[in-house]
């Protein structure tokens, strides 16, 4: 922060108002506020009468207009639902693909990261060479190349490449296998939730315990055992809760599993293999920002690598790594709007389409940018609350 | 005593040096290291064989799309996949690099081009380096900005409108005016943010926040709708200027944050000194703040620059005709349909090209400056 500017010692001495530094901090506020203002005031009256000039009126009751248009997936949907319905639709799509983006992106990249720093040199060049390419090539191009060079070339359903564990690709999209729950699975559900409460529970009462008596804790085999016994033991009550169902290729299209159409594949592919590679960076700037003495003074104390790695250098890096990660969070769910090049229905290209509809440029616009500040509010004000959580406190 | 000396020197045994004892350092140190350099060789050699087929050997290399149709006619014949067929390339070469640019007035880029070249190898030389050629590199770009758009009806430099602009041309003339705008725009913004007027604080913080919140891709539709809305009595916005505009907005916000940065790393020291020496709050900011902390920033925005190279790339979204967008209108022509992969690897190894190669200037530039050494 700029100094305060230094006031005259002992009060008493009277300065002339104009020459007051207060007056005049307060002065420059009022003047700054009212060209601000002014500006604002003028381009609101230029929408005015430009909006009147065109015979548009303003408001948000078009939303409740019958759609009329379709949309390739996501929530069910039809033609005649309202605008704010088809809106919602594009925004869940949005949030759908950035979710499953995150997740993937992180596995992806952190693997990444350790493997530029591997000690096998093909691995780390390997490695380098992906994270080079992808970080100078926009993502918008990486898109439509996954999307009309790669899946669309793929052969049709009937010659699906397949991959190990029933996974097929075709040019009709992704078929996964998929968990189907049985009619058990209401009566598993509270076995599951009881160890999903229990576990971290159980965390702290053995590392408490642990700091008390200096005795191992074991706290990873305590809550483990709570987040995997117990499900198990519902499963042994219960019943099987899941079917696994496997995708068949039927005629034109599969037929059970999980479907992913060619568009949700095209845009997760090029989103997870985009920010992975921004995100290795993070994870390998993390790991070499712990100084080597750590892992030195860690080897003398008589911890064996594992035990450095998992002990002494990824708790403090993963504090270096947290704040980077999550402006590559957020950035990935902002680049999810670039979903609408590969034909994905998401909130902008669901929005752009009401827009060409209605004409209501103002009221989409602020429609969309709500949704994408308030989405981005959300993502960081959680990530910061665990950041907090995990960042170094200085006693 | 003096040390006995050995009969002979003895190297080391040669599984530990030489390329034998390269191989087992880095490739075969450890059983799982073993394992993960078979996987490696055995995923290159599936993959690269095919691709240097369809890329380099079953290729195409013509000018025209005449050779690649009878290739693929002959692959089809006996049943295979056709190489690729990179005449796409060549043959539209000019297309992809000024775009719609009048045939008869492409000497005027090359001479901007010539320009910044000149320019730039002064700066080259440590010699040349001064405010002359700082003052000299800040005219530059209005005058290139007028070089390629001309006047009406003059005869040395005829319009050109901004709608012929397309290509190359058009992607780096946005992200350098994107860039140079955005600097007065971003430092102001960042001094703001750092103002001890509430007022100005609160205004400067909502707008970087609000911007740096929501995807490009909404500013640039923003300006593209809004803008003929915002101007009083229907004056006309073109298209690019419309878009130089959002991109200006968007970048100020970023290179507001990266300035901010240099602020906070300039120590509280420095200002006492300036008012030590009866500076003002200005002269404080000009002369002795700023310098330094634009100084510590310059990595950081040359790293912006290289984003906002490759953003540039979005206003294919809004209809503008820039490297990406001249690409796929070409793939709409009947002579080069199915072209999708050449094209797309085309450009974008135009856009690495450039990116790759600014970032190592920028790493350079880095350790030259010793950012980071402390």
């Amino acid at each position: 922060m700029p100094p305060e500017p230094s006031r005259s010692p002992a009060g008493p001495a009277r300065v002339a108002w104009w020459r007051n530094e207060r007056v005049h901090r307060v002065l420059a506020q009022v003047v700054f506020l009212l060209a601000v203002i002014a500006v604002a005031g003028l381009l609101y009256a230029n929408v005015r009468s430009q909006l009147r000039a065109r015979g548009l009126t303003t408001g948000y009751g078009f939303l409740y207009g019958q759609a009329g248009f379709p949309i390739g997936e996501g929530i069910e949907y039809h033609e005649g639902d309202p605008y704010w319905y088809a809106f919602l639709v594009g925004v869940v799509n949005t949030i759908r693909v950035s979710f499953f983006g995150i997740v993937l992106a992180t596995i992806l990249g952190t693997f990444t990261g350790i493997a530029r720093l591997s000690s096998n040199w093909l691995l780390s060049k390997l490695a380098g060479a992906y994270i080079e390419i992808i970080r100078n090539i926009p993502l918008l191009i990486q898109l439509v190349f996954w999307y009309f060079a790669v899946i669309l070339q793929l052969p049709g359903v009937k010659e699906s490449v397949v991959l190990p564990g029933s996974i097929f690709l075709s040019n009709r999209g992704t078929a996964l296998p998929l968990l189907a729950p049985t009619a058990a699975f209401s009566a598993w559900l509270p076995f599951a939730a009881a160890g999903l409460v229990l576990a971290p529970l159980l965390w702290r009462w053995r590392m408490r315990r642990q700091e008390l008596t200096g005795r191992p804790g074991r706290g990873l085999v305590w809550a483990g055992g709570a987040l995997l016994g117990l499900p198990a033991l519902g499963w042994l009550v219960a019943g099987q809760p899941f079917l696994v169902e496997l995708p068949e290729m039927g005629g034109f299209n599969y037929e059970g599993g999980l479907i992913l159409t060619p568009e949700f594949t095209a845009v997760l592919i090029g989103l997870t293999v985009y920010t992975a590679a921004f995100i290795a960076e993070v994870v390998r700037a993390g790991i070499q920002a712990v100084h080597v003495g750590q892992k030195e003074a860690a080897r003398a104390l008589g911890f064996h690598p594992g035990q450095t790695l998992r002990l002494v250098i990824l708790p403090q890096s993963v504090r270096v790594i947290i704040p980077p990660l999550i402006s590559q969070y957020l950035n990935l769910a902002k680049n999810s709007s670039l979903a609408v090049a590969a034909g994905f229905p998401d909130l902008f290209s669901v929005a752009q389409t009401i827009f060409n509809q209605t004409g209501r440029s103002v009221e989409v616009i602020g429609l969309v940018m709500g949704s994408y500040l308030a989405m981005s509010l959300f993502t960081s004000l959680v990530l910061n609350l665990y950041n907090r959580r995990v960042r170094l406190v200085e006693r | 005593m003096p040390p006995a000396v050995p009969a002979e020197i003895l190297l080391p045994p040669r599984t530990q040096i030489g390329p034998i004892g390269w191989l087992r350092a880095n490739l075969f140190s450890t059983w799982y290291n073993v394992l993960i350099t078979l996987l490696i060789l055995w995923l290159l050699a599936t993959v690269i064989p095919p691709m240097a087929r369809w890329m380099i050997f079953d290729a195409t290399w013509a000018t025209t799309h005449e050779p690649c149709a009878r290739a693929r006619e002959a692959a089809q014949a006996i049943g295979v996949r056709p190489g690729a067929c990179w005449a796409v390339i060549p043959a539209n070469f000019r297309l992809f690099m000024v775009g719609t640019y009048p045939v008869g007035q492409a000497h005027r880029i090359g001479a901007a081009l010539a320009l910044v070249v000149l320019l730039g190898t002064l700066t080259a030389f440590r010699r040349f380096r001064g405010r002359a050629l700082v003052a000299a590199w800040v005219l530059s770009f209005p005058a290139i900005l007028v070089l390629l758009h001309g006047f009406q009806g003059s005869a040395i430099l005829p319009l050109v409108e901004t709608t012929k602009w397309s290509g190359l041309t058009l992607t780096f003339l946005l992200a350098i005016v994107a860039i140079v705008a955005s600097f007065p725009l971003g430092v102001l913004l960042a001094l703001g943010r750092r103002s001890s007027l509430p007022v100005v604080r609160l205004l400067s913080t909502v707008y970087i926040e609000t911007v740096r919140g929501v995807p490009l891709i909404t500013i640039l539709f923003m300006s593209s709708v809004m803008f003929p809305l915002l101007m009083p009595g229907g004056l006309r916005v073109d298209k690019v200027v419309r878009a130089m505009l959002a991109l200006i907005l968007f970048s100020a916000a970023y290179l507001a944050e990266n300035v901010r940065g240099g602020l906070q790393a300039i120590p509280q020291g420095q200002y006492d000194a300036a008012r030590a020496l009866g500076l003002g709050n200005a002269l404080t900011m000009g002369l002795i703040i700023l310098p330094q902390a634009l100084r510590a920033v310059i990595p950081p925005i040359v790293g912006q620059f290289i984003g906002l190279f490759k953003d540039t790339s979005l206003v294919a979204v809004i209809g503008l005709l820039d490297l990406f967008a001249i690409g796929q209108s070409i793939l709409s022509n009947p002579n080069w349909l199915g072209l999708r992969t050449e094209v797309y690897i085309f450009v974008a190894l135009v856009y690495w090209v450039f990116s790759y190669s600014m970032s190592m200037a920028s790493r350079r530039l880095e350790r030259r400056l010793g950012v980071g050494v402390r």
